[in-house]
């Protein structure tokens, strides 16, 4: 029989499937079921957050933070601030930082929760996110109790923290410290040693050191191929320094590994979470220039100075010195980075934001090739991608 | 600045000196501005010398100035792992120029540049995939341009007797409001119609301008 020429067959993945994680539409070519080329198309949640920034003053552009990386919104929110504060120069207080890293390492916890049970999802177990999403309610009504909501908290601003945190709630997040290592232990009885999930992850999108760089990788991506880089402890910002606690690296860098690196990063944060509300010192939560943040409202109605400040910060808000700055966080997810440019006015020049799922979602078809359809969703879920930065 | 990051740019300051335009230093960061042309060569550089080893291409980027000559800047923030050190180079461009792709010195180049193509519309030679990747497909225009409106030129809604998406001219039911908040007290440093007041009024403005 004559040899025949196949053509090889194009696949459409989302952009509404289950596994895609949002909205990626990912057109693979596939020989048989493996997959030749990945082309992933994104931007279909485009909402142009840089371009509003820029028409924006610096305190109307912290709540769009909130809507890049829904599901870890305070850290986005860090990022921002620190750039505006290194712009100014503005040394946040002691308790503002402290404020700051609790609410960053619940990011965290809520981030993984979500990632590792959707991750288990799109392989098949179903129940770590039935589970899991109990967990993260609690997570979210800490965000609710010190910001007024659950997600968009808009709560980290230049210069501080909004408000205080109300009494009581320092002694429910040591409460939930508490408790929530058994909850990590359940879902890592249902996955660690599962047959299943590890067949599904060990070996699977292996992610080489030289890779991870060359790709610009960061957070748990590069963790998980041995590089031990996490810029809270290499380039230590708010009051990490004062913490302790350690970076677990994996071994191999397959999706495996990224799982594991998550599942430890969730109880690291819990002992950070737990030595903040220990050490958690008194004092103001925001600097007290009212050039930058505005008078308590109590202040407001019997100060005439004060009313003028308010007044002045929520209509024209403050000028930030001209300068730019790259400042970064580790976010969640990897390295979030602001690139701000000011000219000196009170809205930004120029404001980019660096997503670590960016770059991530860069290398998928690299990381795709040669390996089998169902193996393009385990790669996926674990470079932990959410389309709300990705897109911007 | 920190005594690690200045010495290092003064070692590459004099390693890529013909290639070099000019370096400063802002808020404890330190940029490079490049000339164009070399910016594969300085990349190369940055990202193999034993002591920069500037691995990783965190962000492309683009800045637009529209007074400029060249009006765009791409922005290009490296990372050194081993140094712990981050590293700022940038090149100009207009709207025609193109810029020499740094794919094959970063992988993670590509997406970056794809988007400031997108963005901004500058063209980066060599590339091997130089599509669109946030705006929509047949999208028209460079949207983060600063001569770009805000709201663009099209939206789109679902048809009802078509049965799909149609584009349509944006129609706004309110202007687009934007104030000037600019203090009279603090940018002015004339009051308007006090043409009198040339020499002495300089002086005089710059101590109110303090409040």
């Amino acid at each position: 029989m004559a040899e025949q020429e196949i053509k090889p067959l194009t696949l459409n993945f989302g952009p509404q499937h289950p596994a895609a994680h949002g909205v990626l539409r990912l057109v693979l070519e596939m020989d048989g079921e493996i997959i030749e080329r990945a082309d992933p198309h994104i931007g279909l949640l485009h909402r142009g957050t840089e371009k509003l920034i820029e028409y924006k003053t610096y305190l109307q552009a912290v709540p769009y933070f909130d809507r890049l990386d829904y599901v870890a919104p305070m850290n986005q929110e860090h990022a921002f601030a620190l750039a505006v504060e290194k712009l100014m120069g503005i040394e946040v207080p002691v308790r503002g930082q402290y404020i700051r890293v609790l609410y960053s390492e619940i990011g965290r916890i809520l981030n993984h929760i979500l990632n590792i049970t959707t991750f288990a999802i799109d392989v098949g177990a179903m129940t770590p996110i039935l589970w899991g999403f109990e967990e993260r309610e609690k997570l979210m009504e800490f965000y609710e109790r010190a910001s007024g909501a659950r997600l968009h908290a808009a709560y980290f601003r230049p210069g501080g923290v909004h408000q205080d945190l109300p009494a009581g709630l320092l002694d429910d997040i040591g409460r939930f410290c508490e408790t929530f290592p058994t909850h990590i232990e359940h879902l890592e009885g249902l996955l660690t040693d599962n047959r299943i999930f590890r067949q599904r992850t060990v070996d699977i999108g292996v992610v080489s050191k030289q890779d991870a760089m060359d790709w610009g990788f960061s957070g748990p991506m590069v963790r998980g191929s041995g590089i031990p880089w996490d810029l809270r402890k290499s380039q230590p910002y708010e009051c990490y320094e004062d913490l302790d606690f350690d970076i677990p690296v994996g071994k191999k860098g397959d999706c495996f590994d990224r799982y594991l690196v998550r599942v430890e990063e969730m109880r690291q944060s819990l002992s950070i979470m737990r030595q903040c509300v220990e050490k958690m010192p008194d004092g103001p939560v925001s600097v007290k220039n009212n050039k930058v943040t505005p008078p308590r409202r109590g202040e407001m109605k019997r100060s005439m100075e004060a009313l003028i400040h308010h007044f002045k910060l929520y209509t024209e808000g403050y000028h930030v010195p001209a300068g730019e700055t790259y400042s970064v966080v580790e976010a969640p997810k990897g390295e979030f980075g602001v690139y701000l440019v000011s000219d000196g006015g009170n809205q930004p020049y120029r404001c980019k934001i660096r997503a670590p799922g960016f770059a991530h979602l860069a290398a998928m078809d690299h990381l795709c090739r040669g390996h089998m359809l169902a193996d393009s969703v385990a790669i996926l879920g674990s470079m932990d991608v959410v389309f709300g930065e990705i897109d911007r | 600045m920190n005594e690690a990051l200045r010495d290092l740019g003064e070692y590459i300051g004099l390693a890529l000196a013909d290639a070099l335009i000019d370096s400063a230093a802002h808020v404890d960061e330190l940029s490079l501005r490049v000339k164009r042309e070399s910016i594969i060569k300085v990349l190369t550089y940055l990202r193999d010398d034993q002591n920069c080893q500037f691995k990783q291409l965190m962000d492309v980027t683009a800045v637009d100035f529209p007074d400029r000559e060249e009006r765009f800047e791409v922005v290009y923030n490296l990372l050194s792992l081993k140094q712990n050190q981050r590293i700022r180079v940038k090149v100009s461009t207009d709207e025609a120029t193109p810029v020499p792709t740094a794919g094959e010195v970063y992988s993670s180049a590509f997406w970056f540049e794809r988007e400031v193509w997108d963005m901004y519309g500058v063209f980066f030679a060599n590339h091997p995939d130089l599509r669109r990747i946030l705006t929509d497909y047949g999208f028209d225009g460079h949207p983060l341009r600063k001569d770009f409106p805000l709201t663009g030129y099209v939206e789109v809604r679902y048809d009802e007797d078509q049965k799909r998406v149609v584009y349509e001219p944006v129609k706004l039911t309110q202007e687009f409001r934007r104030f000037d908040f600019v203090s009279p007290w603090e940018g002015m440093l004339h009051l308007p119609g006090d043409e009198k007041a040339d020499g002495e009024a300089e002086g005089a403005s710059g101590g109110e301008a303090k409040s």
